[in-house]
């Protein structure tokens, strides 16, 4: 009897951790006409993660103005469950395009894609594009990452500037690496600290790194996680966010940062579907400011703690890099502590 | 070098709070013979009622209150599971555990969906104690949970495990059952009590991230703190002083290791070895405090009347 109980229990544990802990969840088609284009979204990560929301808001976008049908799983994580969930989704639903994060699943991605080669797939990813259907993009805002570099160069008062990051993976090291390039160009002298959490989610943890660099002298932060924006406001000092305009993080205190935009991106695939001629190819470049995927955040008035020679570098440099006349260095080791 | 370490003890304490708290928590369950593994999503479920109730209301207070009620709520429902119907005691904490993090997102989404930002509200500011002496100031510039878990917490635990009568019953239901039941107390009465107790200073510690630390919330806010503490509590040999002790060993390696990082060297060593520095700390002061270990002797056994 004991046991049975126990066991009995045991599985109305499972039933309703299974109802309630993945938060994989999908949403109903929101706009758009019937004939419209169904896209999906396959996410590895909750989309509150800045990266794949940034995915998602592009898509989410797209079916507010009726472009596309949208719908999407998120929380899939890196188990094993990617290939699944593809699959079903692939038979079931056959949307004309998935869209999501192969980072950590580039495998199963690309083994279900090649069983449905009517269907485009799109994915961030750090490998190439693979015949006939898998294309991929990631997140290039290292241009605008170094325009903060100008930036942060020009306003720090100590020579001592933070940047608080999660792994040293080539896509942060690109950032990184950019914003310090940015950084010696207009002053050369400055010394950037940089440390890793190892986490992509962990603000506290952040918080603290920051203040360990606040201790040891820096002025100017550079947020690319979260929690590091936190310190800057109770610190009183100056932060760059990072991915989304994150001003109302820190009013009066977070200058700008670089923003990654996907729409470029997902309006050249929905042109591409439509007209029946979406090819395997790295979509990289619709991530860079010259088309519009990156950009520097708005300054929400922060212009006037800018000296005004930078601030015209900076404009100037933003122009040229817009016009291909100008281009940031991609360096994707991980950045060396710079003295 | 003074300023380095005075800001090292600083951060010490900061770092170790929340854990200190769950790892306090865990110590009342488990010394009354319930291992609670639900401590991970009672601690982030903690930080999220908190932040809600405290965004909603605008009271800082009255979010930390319902973060406490919420997790004791839990505790009992954990108590409910192990102790009533003397299920599995990994089972059901690990199955908490998994509940509480399906429904903070679920009601994350259900509140605050469709943002690009975390939502934020404003903390709780740390109180300057001696704000003008050089190495006493930093170090007493704390927030006033921190204060309240050294100096109340910690000390009251240790006073009601081992001074008390209440005390005695909950080490009592952890090491023979069967004596307390005899002695005409009610070994379900005691076991519930602590781990209400239990699970609100799991949630405390949780919204001490929310609520003080960081005045915002985002999914991994946690991000594991509530395993270390259940490591930290074997280390602590299941007695608040040294449970305390085993939480600043860990918070102090935390913040030093940020802290090498942060200065910039050029060191033949990977960043990780920095990072892994805690754990590592960790699991040596396991190691050798792990050898007198004397676990409660009726941990993970559902007491039935024969």
């Amino acid at each position: 009897m004991k046991t049975i109980k126990i066991i009995l229990i045991g599985i109305l544990l499972v039933v309703l951790t299974a109802q309630c802990a993945p938060p994989a969840q999908t949403q109903p088609p929101t706009t758009g006409e019937t004939q419209a284009p169904l896209f999906f979204g396959a996410f590895a990560t909750p989309i509150e993660e800045p990266w794949d929301g940034v995915i998602h808001e592009a898509l989410q976008k797209a079916a507010n103005e009726g472009k596309i049908r949208y719908e999407y799983t998120d929380d899939i994580g890196y188990a094993g469950d990617m290939e699944r969930v593809l699959r079903e989704v692939a038979e079931k639903q056959k949307p004309a395009a998935i869209f999501g994060d192969a980072f950590g699943n580039e495998e199963a991605v690309r083994r279900v894609a090649k069983d449905y080669p009517e269907i485009a797939f799109v994915f961030g990813s750090g490998l190439g594009p693979a015949e006939p259907n898998v294309a991929v993009f990631d997140n290039w805002i290292h241009e605008p990452a170094y325009l903060c570099g100008l930036i942060a160069g020009g306003v720090t008062k100590t020579n001592v500037i933070g940047v608080v990051g999660g792994y040293p993976v080539p896509e942060v090291n690109r950032i990184v690496n950019a914003f310090i390039d940015g950084v010696k160009e207009v002053n050369p002298d400055a010394k950037v600290l940089v440390t890793f959490i190892n986490s992509w989610f962990d603000p506290a943890a952040a918080k603290e790194a920051a203040l360990a660099q606040v201790d040891a002298g820096a002025d100017v932060l550079f947020a690319e996680r979260f929690g590091v924006i936190d310190a800057a406001v109770e610190k009183g000092l100056l932060a760059f966010g990072n991915m989304s305009d994150q001003y109302e993080l820190g009013p009066g205190h977070v200058l700008t940062g670089p923003v990654w935009n996907m729409t470029p991106t997902v309006e050249y695939v929905i042109k591409q579907v439509e007209g029946g001629t979406f090819t395997a190819q790295d979509l990289k470049d619709f991530s860079m400011v010259g088309k519009g995927g990156a950009y520097l955040a708005p300054f929400h008035g922060m212009e006037s703690k800018i000296p005004e020679n930078i601030l015209a570098l900076v404009k100037q440099r933003d122009e040229e890099i817009k016009g291909g006349l100008f281009r940031v260095d991609i360096k994707e080791e991980p950045p060396a502590p710079t003295n | 070098m003074e300023v380095f370490i005075v800001n090292l003890i600083a951060a010490t304490f900061r770092v170790s709070t929340p854990i200190v708290l769950a790892a306090i928590g865990e110590t009342y369950s488990e010394r009354a013979g319930i291992l609670n593994l639900g401590i991970e999503g009672i601690m982030y479920f903690g930080a999220f009622v908190g932040f809600l109730i405290a965004d909603k209301s605008g009271s800082l207070w009255v979010g930390l209150l319902f973060a406490i009620l919420a997790g004791v709520l839990f505790g009992l429902l954990m108590g409910f599971f192990t102790v009533t119907l003397g299920v599995n005691q990994h089972v059901s904490g690990l199955g908490i555990t998994l509940l509480l993090s399906g429904l903070t997102l679920f009601m994350f989404r259900l509140f605050y969906g469709g943002r690009s930002t975390p939502p934020s509200i404003p903390s709780f500011q740390v109180i300057k104690v001696l704000p003008d002496n050089p190495i006493l100031g930093p170090i007493l510039s704390q927030y006033w949970l921190t204060y309240v878990t050294f100096l109340v917490i910690v000390p009251l635990a240790w006073w009601i495990l081992y001074r008390t009568n209440f005390g005695l019953k909950i080490r009592s239901v952890g090491e023979n059952p069967e004596a307390v039941d005899a002695a005409g107390v009610s070994v379900p009465a005691i076991r519930y009590a602590a781990l209400g107790i239990g699970g609100g200073l799991m949630a405390a510690g949780g919204a001490f991230l929310s609520l003080f630390q960081l005045g915002a919330f985002t999914h991994g806010i946690i991000s594991g703190r509530g395993w270390v503490a259940i490591a930290i509590v074997i280390f602590g040999n299941w007695q608040p002083i040294r449970v305390m002790l085993g939480g600043l060993i860990f918070g102090g390696t935390f913040a030093l290791q940020l802290r090498l990082q942060a200065m910039g060297l050029q060191l033949p060593v990977p960043y990780e070895t920095f990072l892994a520095l805690p754990y590592i700390v960790t699991i040596i002061a396991l190691v050798i405090a792990g050898r007198n270990a004397s676990y409660p002797a009726a941990l993970l056994k559902p007491y039935r009347r024969e």
